[in-house]
């Protein structure tokens, strides 16, 4: 090889590909570490823990590159191929890796050690392709200066602009597209160290490479879309669609929120608030409750405050969706939140329609669900005894934004609720909120009157949510004074005795409004609904 | 002839089959299904002669004989129950009751195969407003008696939803792109049909009223069945193609006939006859899953054994027609009615004669394969009047009437098994989907009235034949072949459904032959149509097509008549 064969401008080039290099090998670190402090939480450790591998894999590269010998710059470039795949691919499969959480961590340390590894190998490979054109002295000072500005650049680049941008999977496929580009460049800049058999295969891959991340790019849309997380406002850190329900998991600074559908669920940082509001009237206006049934609620953070009663000696929660009922499984730090909850052996999980649910079993019910040839068809096995009714009753439905959910706050709903609770039981009603929309939120409690019920509204402020509304509902009359109860396991965060009884003051702003009763053949609450909340937004 | 599948396509939703997704050669359909239609077997084998004679061991008697199990059937069978005369059988054909109205099911829901609604009775229509009470519908009546019917019966919200210009919108009106002007005639003909209601002849009669025998017959309101509905609307100068379009619908959807081929009697009577009072809204709907197969199932329950399904009546014979015919004696008849144990009373002195001579009515049990007969004293002939001449012996010569003027409109009806519902963003699945730019009329969901809106689903999808000449389509309909109509029901559910084909576990299609009578410019002010609800002798006839109209309360309205005529002789 020729001092002719590399003259200076090509040198040039070749820093700017150490720039990148530098930048994607931090990126794809960076990624990971916030991948991991997202899901897994505790930020310190992970990113220590990310750091440390990533360090000393960067050695172990830099370690290996001294066994290579020959053909250095075509190694150069398939090393550079290898980091734009795993690299690029790595947000990707670590989000889906997420799902089968015990291999997580093993998915997550490996690819941070290969993406070091081989990041480690590139540059000592680099400085060995320079020295013969450069002095030593010269050769160390710019490929580190660059290496070192490399990192500066996606060290700012990654929080203000990718994964507000971009979010980290579009981050994680882009930066590898750029590694695998300048891969390909590579095989033009060094083509004089490059043999010519062989070469063709060499683009031909790293074409591949590229494509392959084009086409992640397009099923990350599929994914997550940009629109998503722009809306959401905080990065996603899982994503799924169920055959019922879009269910997306952020996860910010402070905490992680549930989203279904686009609709925030519940933020960690404030939803004891809410759950406590939800749950403690009721449980605390019946004597001793033993059997507690659950609508809605598939997170289980309801369940996690009814099981706080030692009294209680069975949960039937009834979620749509298994989707929602068994992400604690997959998203840790939901287990952790609601402390199991659903696992708890008092549990019993049943992922039913709560319309149908409701309807079956029950008499009134019979007209409609059975059919008119066979009435008094075979009663279904599984559906829950009638003769075991339920003391009170935790209803945490979606808003009422659809007619599907809308069914679930009707007459007839409550009607066939009825008959499967004891005459005196007491239930809770999560009824959106009475100043964004006190159309709906006194739709639900007039429809709760009008099938006989005594009803008590109520209110709590749950900053993520905004001022909250909620119905305290019995057959029979409820008490005035409400107090916690004595045996409650564990300390409450919101509630004491004073601000229980509180909730049940109202403001002038919360007073109620005129309102027609929610039936299923008019779904006045959806239509209300859908105005109130549609002038907010 | 025998058409293309693409000619079919084109023919029946008016959509050249190279416009739709499905326009491969070899289209994708559903996994399974099959075709299904009215038992026309026997009654071809019938028109080429064949009349099996039941051996003398294979009559049995019975008072009152009803030719015909469907609504009309089954609504005489319940008057003469309630009214405690228990001596009757039903006959029907089919191995299902319920004529038009009937239903079938599968593991998740059952899903109609014809009629599948009923707007809530006024108060005026108190028969009907009992048998709703008795099937616990009706939970009370207001000051007015008007009844209050139970929440999960009436149609759930949202009850329908029509697709234009690529998006499904709510209600039936396509609003979207209306004018000030289209909003203008719109409003101007509520205001029309407002005063239409309203209207009262000098005894307090209804111009529009349901079942149709209650409304006046005063020549002014009648003289609308002289022209046809979209005649009637350009006298108003009405033009606006919205309106044009939701009359034509409806015209299409109650009678199966274009807003062009309607009577303008029968399209405002449509309109004004479920208005409570002026500026009322339409009365609300009833339904179940299996449609008006509920009411069936519920009638058939109250005639119990008496209906005997799968039962085809090859000839009813008069006792004249008979004695002529086969010179029996008239004391052998008495005789026989005596001997299977009629009391002497039946046919002793004080009750006409004639009541006392069995008419012989005939039949085929198609499942024994065995004839069948039954001397009856009187016969409620409850099937459509087309088959009257064919059935009754000497029916033609007695009364002069004939069956011409009936026209029956054929209908094409398609229940679609989905794996899950489709994918859309525009206004939400409801009970009743339209598709605007179609000739069919769209499909309503079997599970919405039982609050199921998640997973699979079936689809019972509508299509009226509305060609001018009813047996050219009839027979283009029976010719068709499951895929040819499998392809045709894929092709229109495409339009707002491009994934509908993936999704399809069966698609099961029924041929209706003779599914309604057509109320075409001046049949129901006809002399024949009021004739026709005469009896012949002790034959009593009841069925929807004397009313010019095919609706359950017509039905109903003529099996209970039918049933007094009867029960007025005994």
């Amino acid at each position: 090889m020729s001092e002719d064969s590399m003259n200076r401008a090509p040198l040039f080039l070749l820093y700017l590909n150490v720039l990148i290099i530098a930048s994607c090998g931090l990126v794809y670190e960076l990624l990971a570490g916030t991948l991991a402090s997202y899901l897994l939480g505790d930020s310190v450790t992970q990113f220590s823990l990310v750091i440390g591998i990533y360090l000393s894999a960067l050695g172990a590269g830099a370690w290996i590159s001294r066994f290579v010998d020959e053909r250095l710059a075509r190694c150069f470039i398939e090393v550079e191929l290898a980091v734009a795949l795993i690299g690029g691919m790595s947000a990707p499969v670590l989000f889906l890796a997420f799902s089968s959480v015990g291999a997580f961590r093993a998915v997550l340390y490996g690819i941070v050690f290969a993406i070091g590894t081989l990041v480690g190998l590139e540059l000592p490979l680099l400085m060995r392709l320079l020295k013969e054109h450069l002095d030593f002295e010269d050769l160390v000072s710019r490929v580190l200066a660059f290496d070192y500005l490399g990192a500066l650049f996606a060290s700012l680049l990654f929080p203000m602009f990718c994964v507000p941008r971009l979010g980290l999977v579009r981050t994680s496929l882009l930066c590898g597209l750029l590694n695998a580009a300048v891969g390909l460049w590579g095989t033009y800049l060094l083509r004089p160290l490059l043999s010519s058999r062989g070469l063709s295969g060499l683009r031909g891959r790293a074409c591949l490479v590229i494509g392959l991340l084009i086409v992640g790019i397009i099923k990350a849309d599929s994914l997550t879309s940009l629109a998503e997380e722009r809306v959401l406002g905080e990065p996603i850190v899982y994503a799924e669609s169920t055959p019922y329900q879009r269910i997306v998991l952020t996860r910010n600074a402070r905490g992680f929120q549930l989203h279904l559908n686009g609709h925030l669920q519940f933020n960690s940082v404030d939803e004891h608030r809410y759950h406590e509001a939800l749950v403690h009237p009721a449980l605390s206006a019946v004597k001793s409750p033993r059997r507690v049934l659950v609508l809605g609620g598939g997170d289980g953070l309801a369940v996690r405050e009814i099981l706080r009663y030692p009294s209680v000696e069975s949960v039937t929660l009834v979620d749509l969706d298994p989707g929602m009922t068994s992400l604690a499984d997959r998203f840790p730090p939901l287990a952790e939140l609601s402390r199991s909850s659903l696992k708890d052996r008092r549990v019993t999980i049943i992922n039913q329609d709560a319309f149908l649910w409701v309807g079956r079993e029950t008499d009134i019910s019979r007209n409609t669900l059975a059919s008119g040839s066979d009435a008094a068809g075979e009663p279904d096995a599984s559906a829950f005894p009638l003769n075991n009714k339920f003391d009170t009753a935790i209803i945490d439905f979606p808003d009422p934004g659809t007619f599907s959910v809308g069914k679930l706050y009707s007459t007839r709903f409550y009607r066939m609720l009825r008959e499967h609770l004891t005459a005196d039981a007491v239930i809770s009603v999560q009824c959106t909120s009475p100043l964004v929309a006190p159309q709906s939120y006194w739709c639900i409690v007039k429809t709760l009157e009008s099938v006989g019920f005594h009803v008590r509204p109520y209110h709590a402020p749950v900053p993520s949510f905004g001022e909250w509304g909620f119905a305290l509902a019995s057959a029979a009359p409820l008490p005035e004074k409400l107090s916690l109860s004595p045996e409650l396991i564990g300390p409450s965060r919101f509630l004491t005795n004073t601000i229980l009884n509180s909730m049940f003051d109202l403001s002038p702003d919360l007073a109620r409004v005129d309102a027609e009763v929610n039936q299923l053949n008019n779904q006045v609450l959806v239509h209300y609904y859908d105005q109130e909340w549609g002038a907010v937004k | 002839m025998t058409l293309t599948r693409r000619e079919l396509i084109l023919t029946l939703l008016g959509t050249p089959a190279l416009l739709s997704a499905g326009c491969s050669e070899s289209p994708r359909l559903p996994p399974a299904g099959e075709l299904l239609g009215q038992s026309w077997e026997i009654g071809h084998r019938m028109r080429d002669g064949f009349r099996p004679q039941p051996n003398a061991d294979q009559w049995q008697d019975v008072g009152v004989a009803i030719i015909g199990g469907g609504v009309a059937g089954l609504s005489a069978a319940w008057r003469l129950k309630q009214q405690g005369c228990e001596d009757f059988v039903v006959l029907e054909l089919e191995s299902q009751p319920g004529g038009t109205s009937r239903s079938g099911r599968c593991e998740l829901t059952p899903y109609p195969w014809g009629a599948h609604y009923l707007p809530v009775p006024l108060s005026h229509n108190r028969d009907l407003i009992r048998l709703l009470d008795e099937m616990g519908v009706v939970e009370s009546l207001t000051d007015d008696g008007s009844p209050v019917i139970a929440e999960q019966f009436l149609c759930r919200d949202p009850d329908e939803r029509v697709f234009v210009n690529g998006e499904w919108i709510e209600g039936l009106y396509p609003a979207i792109g209306a004018s000030d002007d289209d909003l203008a005639q719109l409003a101007a003909f509520r205001k029309e049909i407002d005063r239409r209601s309203a209207w009262r002849d000098a005894t307090g009669r209804r111009a529009f009223s349901i079942p149709i025998r209650h409304a006046t017959d005063d020549a002014e309101v009648l003289k609308l069945d002289k022209l046809s509905m979209a005649e009637w609307l350009r006298q108003y100068g009405w033009t606006s193609p919205r309106l044009h379009w939701l009359v034509d619908y409806s015209c299409r959807d109650d009678y199966g006939l274009t807003a062009e081929q309607t009577s303008a009697w029968a399209g405002v009577l449509y309109f004004a006859a479920r208005l409570k009072e002026p500026g009322a809204d339409h009365q609300l709907l009833m339904t179940w899953p299996e449609g008006n197969g509920r009411i069936v199932a519920h009638l058939a329950s109250q005639a119990g054994t008496r209906l005997k399904t799968g039962v085809a009546v090859t000839r009813i014979q008069p006792y004249a027609a008979e004695h002529q015919a086969t010179n029996t004696t008239n004391r052998f008849l008495s005789g026989t009615a005596l001997a299977a144990g009629n009391s002497p009373e039946d046919v002793g002195p004080g009750s006409p004669v004639a009541s006392a001579i069995p008419l012989k009515v005939s039949a085929f049990d198609t499942v024994s394969e065995q004839p069948i007969g039954f001397r009856a004293k009187s016969v409620i002939f409850a099937a459509p009047q087309f088959l009257a001449p064919r059935l009754i012996e000497g029916f033609a010569e007695r009364t002069g009437r004939t069956a011409e003027p009936f026209e029956y409109g054929s209908w094409l009806v398609a229940n679609v098994h989905l794996s899950r519902r489709p994918r859309e963003s525009s206004f939400p699945l409801s009970w009743d989907n339209v598709i605007h730019d179609s000739r069919s009329l769209g499909y309503v969901v079997a599970t919405h009235q039982s609050g199921n809106d998640h997973g699979p689903t079936v689809l019972t999808w509508y299509h009226p034949l509305c060609d001018d000449d009813v047996k050219a389509a009839r027979q283009q309909l029976l010719k068709a072949t499951w895929t040819d109509l499998a392809d045709v029901v894929l092709t229109d559910l495409e339009r707002p459904h491009p994934e509908i084909r993936s999704l399809v576990t069966r698609l099961d299609v029924f041929r209706w032959g003779h599914a309604m009578i057509r109320p075409r410019p001046g049949f129901i002010t006809s002399e024949q149509r009021r004739k026709a609800a005469q009896p012949d002798g002790q034959i009593h006839f009841a069925n929807t097509d004397l009313s010019g109209i095919a609706l359950f309360e017509e039905s109903f309205d003529h099996g209970l008549r039918a049933a007094d005529e009867v029960l007025s002789k005994i």
